[in-house]
């Protein structure tokens, strides 16, 4: 994973214990600043259950690429019903009963198991279509996102085809689903840094502290944006100040910014402040990136 | 005919575990001579996903024609239906009380799983 890693260019994941803090909006906001300070910039959405930064940056979509994830297709007149397939899969995705041989298509991870251990040469590779990446621009930032089939469960294989896209734009903005879960983990693994949104209530605090746990399990460097800085309480900063977390920047609930969010167009846009605020976020995050060893 | 009862516990007067694929015991009864016997099921009971398609895989190597639970899920189901096993569901009560629902035939008997997966 880390052998085809580009010179020079810089991956940001923008993630968030829970959705709802303000994450994409960040994270499509960053990428606007970038691209008018000269950077090229992709901005690419991995939330991909419920891709929403389309909706701040509306992009001119320009292509659609279907994705699929390997699964098993068993000939039947080769089968002796040996059962071998069923007992390496771990995932019980295939299942040899009574001689005969089952498969769950949507449990399948591809990890060609059953393939490699079936005696009869029963077994080959199909297809099974879980999403489809769109790709597009929007002023200069190049648009990427992942949207997953409605009902899928495996998310892990797109949110791989989407970051597989990047190539050498000097930045990649990209926007993790919410949560701790396999499909964050997927998303941030092999960023140079990662961005917690939060909020600062005692709810925000509970799922940042676990989002932190998650970065620092992966050993990846990491700072805390406090979105709508203005209400709740100090917990979240106590909290940063004790376990000698940056905290880059604090966005207060403005009602302009609000407004810009409503009508679908990115706060940087409309309040020249904000773009400045950016702007400073942004070379917090790269003296963070260049010191080796603060986390 | 032999049929698997879904079971919290290993006796005829456990009660009926609501649950296929995570129930603890299936019990494993002959109808026609009342014999039975307890077996386990603890092992499929922190498998992932797959809990409820492993379960129909070992009441089809048990041999029973039919199963008696209170939900199914959709893997499951579609496991059991493979193997050529009836699905009956909404189960109350004891196993052995379970085993009477079944014979008087008061029990539903199930076309598709009546829970989400995470049931199963
Ligand atoms: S490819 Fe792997 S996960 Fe899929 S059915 Fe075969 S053994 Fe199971
Ligand atoms: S391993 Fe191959 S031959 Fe054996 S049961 Fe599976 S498909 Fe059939």
């Amino acid at each position: 994973m880390f052998a085809e890693r580009r010179n020079g260019s810089l991956r940001i994941a923008v993630a968030s214990g829970k959705g709802g803090t303000g994450k994409t909006a960040v994270a499509t906001n960053l990428a606007a600043t970038l691209s008018s300070e000269g950077y090229r910039v992709v901005y690419a959405d991995c939330d991909v259950e419920e891709p929403n930064g389309h909706i701040f940056l509306k992009p001119t979509i320009r292509s659609v690429e279907r994705v699929g994830t390997p699964v098993p297709d068993v000939d039947l007149s080769r089968c002796n019903g040996c059962g071998k397939c069923g007992d390496i899969c771990e995932f019980s995705a295939i299942v040899c009963m009574n001689g005969k041989v089952i498969t769950f298509p949507e449990l399948c991870h591809g990890c060609d198991g059953c393939i490699l251990v079936c005696p009869e040469n029963a077994i080959r590779e199909t297809q099974r279509e879980i999403g489809c990446i769109e790709r597009g621009r929007r002023d200069g930032i190049e648009f990427i996102h992942g949207v997953l089939r409605v009902g899928e469960a495996m998310s892990a294989p797109l949110i791989r085809a989407v970051k597989q896209k990047l190539s050498d734009e000097d930045v990649a903005v990209i926007d993790a689903p919410p949560g701790t879960s396999c499909p964050v983990i997927e998303t941030v693994r092999d960023t140079d840094f990662v961005l917690l949104v939060t909020e600062p209530t005692p709810f925000g605090l509970s799922d940042l502290r676990l989002a932190v746990e998650m970065v620092r399990a992966l050993n990846l460097k990491l700072g805390v944006i406090i979105n709508r800085c203005d209400i709740g309480n100090s917990g979240v900063r106590d909290y940063c100040a004790e376990q000698d977390i940056p905290l880059l920047l604090e966005i207060p609930d403005d009602r302009e910014i609000a407004r810009a969010y409503s009508r679908g167009q990115m706060a940087v846009e409309v309040a020249p402040s904000l773009k400045v605020a950016f702007a400073g976020l942004w070379e917090r995050i790269v003296t963070r990136i260049s010191s080796r060893n603060d986390e | 005919m032999k049929i698997a009862i879904t079971a919290q516990d290993n006796e005829l007067h456990s009660a009926v575990d609501p649950r296929f694929g995570r129930a603890r015991w299936f019990i494993v009864i002959d109808i026609d001579t009342g014999d039975f016997v307890p077996v386990s099921n603890a092992k499929n009971l922190d498998t992932g996903q797959g809990a409820g398609i492993q379960a129909g895989r070992h009441a089809a190597e048990l041999g029973v024609k039919a199963v008696v639970t209170g939900n199914v899920g959709p893997k499951a189901f579609r496991i059991l239906k493979a193997a050529g096993i009836d699905v009956h569901i909404g189960a109350k009560g004891t196993v052995e009380e379970a085993t009477c629902q079944f014979k008087a035939g008061v029990l539903g008997l199930a076309k598709q799983a009546n829970v989400e997966g995470h049931w199963a």
